[in-house]
């Protein structure tokens, strides 16, 4: 079974056609990947689709503007990746995965 | 179905909450000054009209489910098939159903029918905001009369 990261790599890469070697770990999904809010709409559709989840978008971008959380935190892949291993991890424990 | 101001949706025949499903009816009209251009001899509804009425009834289910809460604003547009001729006069009946709600958008599937034909369908993808002017949720709520949307049971903010 692929990693999550690998997962994520190949949705962006279909989703946004972008080559699928140039998306690292380490890519930043809009200072690096330069994907706009429309595109990670649709990359959000997939990614909750494929793990099941309902990645809090408005909530982190909350954080985001309130000053709370860095970009980095849920936007560089690796750091996405773990943040959907957390939703998976939560909602099989039955723990739901916030709004 | 109001060409002019782009109300495309006469009556909601059944809605569905529990299912997340809506049907509709729009009746298109024997007449009108778009059928001149589109196409002379040979008239029939614009794809891109039938597309935005496909919206309309997405539209129209989210407001239900969001109890009108927020406002679908139509981001995305995918797989629009226009699978046969909607000409003046018919009754296009659209059935519309969630296909999936994420944080801030929702995905919906619809198909638009003459009769038992199917003549067109779409996924389309909607950013949910709160209502950015007070003027466009009275507007909606009258609109939501107008077109005979069961309101009861809706907590209106």
């Amino acid at each position: 079974m692929s990693s999550t990261f690998e997962q994520i790599a190949n949705i962006i890469a279909e989703t946004c056609d972008i080559p699928r070697d140039t998306i690292k770990p380490e890519s930043h999904a809009i200072d690096d990947l330069g994907i706009d809010s429309l595109d990670f709409l649709d990359i959000a559709f997939a990614i909750d689709k494929a793990f099941g989840i309902k990645m809090p978008l408005e909530k982190w971008t909350q954080e985001v503007n309130d000053g709370k959380a860095t970009t980095e935190q849920y936007f560089v892949l690796k750091n996405l990746a773990d943040r959907i291993d957390e939703l998976v991890a939560a909602k099989n424990a039955g723990t739901g995965t916030g709004s | 179905m109001q060409l002019d101001t782009f109300q495309l949706i006469d009556r909601i025949v059944d809605l569905n909450l529990d299912a997340k499903t809506i049907t509709v009816e729009a009746q298109v009209p024997a007449t009108h000054s778009i059928f001149q251009g589109h196409f002379p001899g040979f008239p029939i509804m614009p794809g891109v009209l039938l597309t935005e009425a496909m919206a309309q009834s997405s539209g129209w289910l989210l407001l239900g489910l969001l109890k009108f809460e927020r406002m679908p604003f139509l981001a995305i547009v995918k797989e629009a098939k226009m699978r046969g001729f909607v000409s003046p006069g018919q009754l296009l009946t659209i059935d519309a159903k969630l296909e999936h709600e994420g944080s801030g958008f929702a995905v919906t599937k619809a198909k638009g029918r003459v009769g038992k034909d199917l003549k067109c369908s779409a996924e389309i993808t909607f950013g949910l905001t709160p209502f950015p002017d007070p003027a466009l949720r009275v507007h909606m709520d009258a609109m939501a009369n107008k077109i005979g949307f069961p309101l009861e049971g809706m907590t209106h903010g």
